[in-house]
């Protein structure tokens, strides 16, 4: 009878812990999926305050804190001037808790490399060099990090598409770069259905827009 | 049995769960109560939460039960966090949110100061603007006289600030004076800053009402601050039509430590083959030169600087004299010998504290040869700093330090002279040397009364041994944040300086000079217009006079008052960005040999200036022009009864540059192409008479237009990870 006992409490245990981690993967499964259909200010807001609370409450993922650097760098994109900076600091806040508990992680380089990048926008002409190469040295230590990430390619791709080609970008520098991240993309399989997958359909979108004259 | 019980116990214990849920619901505001969307709001440690609606509201169900905390976030504010119990009981909760630290939404001094830097996010001008603005070519000063405030005085390189001579107007580089910061020149004809514009990070032009740490300017002070570490390592060549330069900057692997180097051989030989010149060249401008320099981080907060050029020039010419009948020429040959150096430490001591040292010696000697006369003039400072910063609370902060410096001036003349009350000529050799220990000490708070508004409040004490006296220099100002983006400032301010170096001189050193500012100033600044007015007055008093007797006294005096107005915008024109200033100024003075008051030939009531750049895209074409416009300045001409009455022509000049841009491989390329005066306008700077009073001459530039072309290289910066990432 007490082997019984023992038996419901410890399952219930497990129970109780599965439950913990289906709620978890569930619930960022669910959000991550929001992420994937919008590039909404609002809606990223909501969903990086969504991450937020998710990173609050499981202290040792680095994923939600990931989602939620993702979130407001995305939102840079449609702001502009001084608060593209102010999206900037709360992502580095972010992705550096990230970096934190999962070290040496390509993907948490991307981010930031990606960060890097938006804050070129604020000003071009006096920002380029500085954080240019910030972002391309990142991008770098991204790409040695884990060789068959695509995102890395992808962004070196986006940023050679939106360089003059005086400062030595344009779309024909950019090709082979989204050639590249497009083959890496077709092998890549996402290590759960929580990790980072995003990338692949805009870098299709890149390609075209390169083979166009 | 056992079994049904533990189930029974474990629905339960489910029942119990559901039916402590707690709603918690309510509207988040900050403390105007203006409502917050998006703001995060949630049960710490926990899934339970929500974001707010656009009109601020949130509801949501917390599962926890007993006391928790709710915290509530939002990007721009402070997170605040509250316990609370829950029981079931629905919650209604409505939090303020206090808005966070940030320097876009703190108030800065703004009174009399125009600031470039890429650092702060919000000024006037970036350093990219200096080197871009059509008509300075490529010239710091040449930049700055297009803002609001300086005078176009075209015979002169210096900074002609508010009704201010040349000399009252100071420029210091991380903190440490710069004697002579323009090539040496003629009289009459302008020259150059001896440094280029690209080695600084921050430019702060001050027109007035500066703070107590600066000392010896009575009109304007001129504060540039070096670059830190560059990106990479990198390599420059430039040839132009009048010169070749090459220079090397390399970056350490661990981006602790830098060193680099510039050298520049300039030759006007050739130019002045090709486009005619008014006086008569004996020795075409030639300068060589070079700078080097050194940085260090010594800590993650700690930086050493070490900057320093030196520069040796030649020239000479002959103009007609005016005062003979048959075609004598004046000669004028200059050799010019400058060196400049510079140290820096910086260094956080702790959390509150903060470290400036400095120290630098710089020595400068011309010998000019004139046609009766020969001069040896050489002046060397040596000079010591200290400042000490502590921050008190968030925003406020003190600041206090020292500066001695010691001055060597050393002037040898053999010739002939003229005496302007018996206008007569007489001969003389003179070997005059003066030497100086001046010390300064300063102290200065920035009290935040609030994020709106600020009051800064210090003192400077000078001493000299050559004036023996010391002084002390109140200096106050407030600003006040009206709303996002307009500030109000007023300042206050006394400013002592030495007479200017010719008088030191002298046998009879008058005492110092001194000018009180007061001045307002409105200003409103967004990410693309830039709005600024500014009122002043200025009292001179003490200035140098020269007495009947021919001694000189510190008896003079003078104002200056008037309006400067500024207006940017890079927005309502589609790739264009421009900025206009208008300057209003009304001075007179008595001073040097002046009869009475009047207005000195240095001051043009009206001064306009039209900056416009526009960047085509497709055609990696970057192009400019500046149109300046003063009306007529005073001289004095001697036949008239009424001195200093005659005004000469007004000043109009147009400057055009454009660049092309170009990647080739791993070489950055720019072809830069710049003319002055572009329409040819006659400008006259004043007239010079004989000594009969028979004959005038006018004053002009030695050429209607300068042309410039060039071709820069720089190699190793991999310019292509330029990103100009708009994923938008």
């Amino acid at each position: 009878m007490k082997k019984i006992i023992t038996l419901i409490a410890l399952t219930s245990l497990f129970n109780i812990a599965d439950a913990q981690n289906k709620k978890y993967i569930e619930t960022m499964e669910k959000n991550i999926a929001i992420l994937d259909t919008t590039r909404d200010a609002n809606v990223l807001q909501n969903q990086a305050n969504t991450f937020e609370r998710i990173g609050n409450a499981e202290k040792k993922e680095w994923l939600p804190l990931y989602y939620a650097a993702y979130c407001y760098v995305n939102m840079t994109y449609s702001t502009k001037g001084n608060t593209i900076d102010t999206y900037c600091d709360k992502a580095e806040t972010f992705i550096k808790k990230a970096d934190s508990i999962s070290p040496n992680n390509s993907e948490i380089f991307t981010i930031k490399a990606q960060i890097a990048s938006a804050r070129i926008s604020v000003n071009p002409m006096t920002r380029g060099q500085k954080y240019g190469t910030e972002a391309g040295e990142i991008r770098e230590q991204a790409k040695k990090l884990d060789p068959t990430n695509p995102r890395p390619y992808y962004l070196e791709g986006t940023a050679f598409f939106y360089t003059p080609p005086m400062f030595g970008g344009g779309k024909d520098k950019a090709k082979p770069s989204f050639e590249k991240a497009k083959s890496l993309y077709e092998a890549f399989k996402p290590a759960s259905s929580i990790a980072p997958h995003w990338g692949a359909k805009s870098n299709e979108y890149f390609l075209q827009k390169c083979d166009e004259k | 049995m056992k079994k049904i019980i533990t189930l029974f116990a474990l629905s339960l214990l489910s029942l119990k769960s559901i039916y402590a849920q707690t709603k918690i619901s309510g509207k988040v505001t900050d403390q105007k109560k203006i409502t917050i969307p998006g703001a995060n709001i949630f049960v710490k440690d926990s899934y339970d939460g929500a974001s707010t609606s656009p009109d601020g509201s949130f509801s949501f169900v917390a599962n926890d039960t007993g006391e928790v905390t709710l915290v509530t976030s939002f990007i721009g504010y402070e997170t605040i966090e509250k316990k609370i119990k829950l029981n079931g009981k629905e919650v209604t909760y409505n939090p303020v949110l206090k808005e966070a630290f940030n320097e876009l939404k703190v108030v800065t001094i703004s009174a009399g100061t125009i600031e470039a830097s890429d650092e702060k996010r919000t000024t006037v001008l970036k350093p990219l603007d200096i080197v871009t603005t059509a008509g300075g070519l490529g010239d710091i000063n040449g930049a700055l006289k297009t803002l609001p405030g300086a005078q176009q005085v075209g015979e002169s390189a210096e900074l002609f600030v508010r009704g201010g001579t040349g000399a009252e107007t100071k420029t210091i580089i991380d903190g440490m004076v710069v004697n002579n910061p323009f090539y040496s020149a003629n009289p009459d004809i302008a020259s150059r800053g001896r440094f280029s514009p690209f080695i600084f990070k921050g430019t702060v032009f001050s027109t007035g009402g500066y703070s107590a740490q600066y000392g010896q300017a009575m009109s304007s002070v001129l504060a540039l601050e070096t670059n830190d570490l560059p990106d990479r390592t990198s390599s420059t060549v430039a040839l132009s039509t009048v010169g070749v330069g090459v220079g090397h900057n390399h970056l350490w692997k661990e981006k602790q430590m830098s060193a680099g180097f510039d050298l520049n051989y300039t030759n006007l030989t050739p130019y002045f083959s090709l486009v005619k010149q008014a006086p008569d060249y004996t020795l075409s401008p030639q300068f060589s030169g070079g700078s080097l320099n050194f940085r260090k981080k010594t800590s993650p907060s700690g930086i050493i600087k070490f900057y320093g050029y030196f520069n040796l020039s030649n020239f000479g010419f002959k103009t007609q004299s005016i005062d003979s009948t048959n075609g004598y020429k004046n000669l004028f040959e200059l050799g010019n010998t400058n060196i400049y150096t510079n140290l820096t430490y910086k260094e956080r001591l702790g959390e509150k504290w903060l470290l400036n040292i400095g120290a630098s010696y710089s020595t400068n000697l011309d010998k000019i040869n004139l046609s009766f006369d020969t001069i040896r003039s050489q002046s060397d400072l040596s000079q010591g700093r200290i400042v000490i910063s502590r921050g008190i609370g968030k925003l406020s902060i003190i600041r206090f330090g020292g500066e001695y410096q010691y001055s060597f001036d050393g002037f040898n003349i053999k010739g002939v002279g003229h005496n302007y009350f018996s206008n007569s000529n007489y001969f003389f050799k003179s070997n005059t040397n003066v030497y100086d220990n001046y010390s300064a000490e300063f102290i200065e708070a920035d009290i935040f009364l609030s994020r709106s508004l600020v009051l800064r409040l210090g003192g400077r004490g000078e001493y000299s041994t050559l004036m023996n006296k010391y002084v002390v220099a109140p200096r106050s100002s407030v600003s006040y944040k009206l709303g996002e983006s307009s500030t109000l400032s007023i300042a206050y301010g006394q400013f002592y300086q030495k007479p200017e170096r010719t008088f030191l001189l002298s046998p009879q050193i008058p005492g110092y000079n001194k000018a009180t500012h007061y001045i307002a100033n409105i200003q409103r600044v967004d990410d693309y217009h830039t709005l600024r007015l500014e009122v002043y007055y200025k009292q001179y008093d003490n200035l140098t006079l020269y007495e009947a007797d021919s001694t000189r006294s510190n008896l003079g005096h003078g104002y200056a008052q008037g309006l400067d107005l500024f207006w940017r915008d890079k927005k309502t024109l589609k790739g264009v960005d421009y900025w206009v200033s208008y300057t209003y100024l009304d001075t007179k003075r008595l001073y040097l040999y002046y009869p009475k008051e009047v207005t000195p030939p240095f001051a043009a009531t009206h001064t306009a200036t039209l900056v416009f750049k526009k960047f085509f895209e497709k055609l990696n074409l970057s192009t400019g022009f500046t149109y300046s416009y003063a009306s007529g300045r005073p001289y004095n001409d001697p036949n008239n009864t009424e001195f200093m009455a005659n005004r000469t022509i007004d000043y109009n000049t147009l400057g055009l540059n454009c660049a092309y841009l170009r990647q080739i491989k791993k070489c950055f390329a720019v072809l830069a192409f710049a003319v002055t005066n572009v329409i040819g306008n006659d400008q006259v700077f004043g007239y010079r008479y004989s000594y009969d009073l028979q004959r005038s001459q006018a004053i002009t530039p030695p050429a209607k237009r300068f042309f410039f072309v060039g071709l820069f290289l720089s190699f190793g910066q991999d310019r292509s990870k330029e990103v100009i990432n708009n994923n938008n």
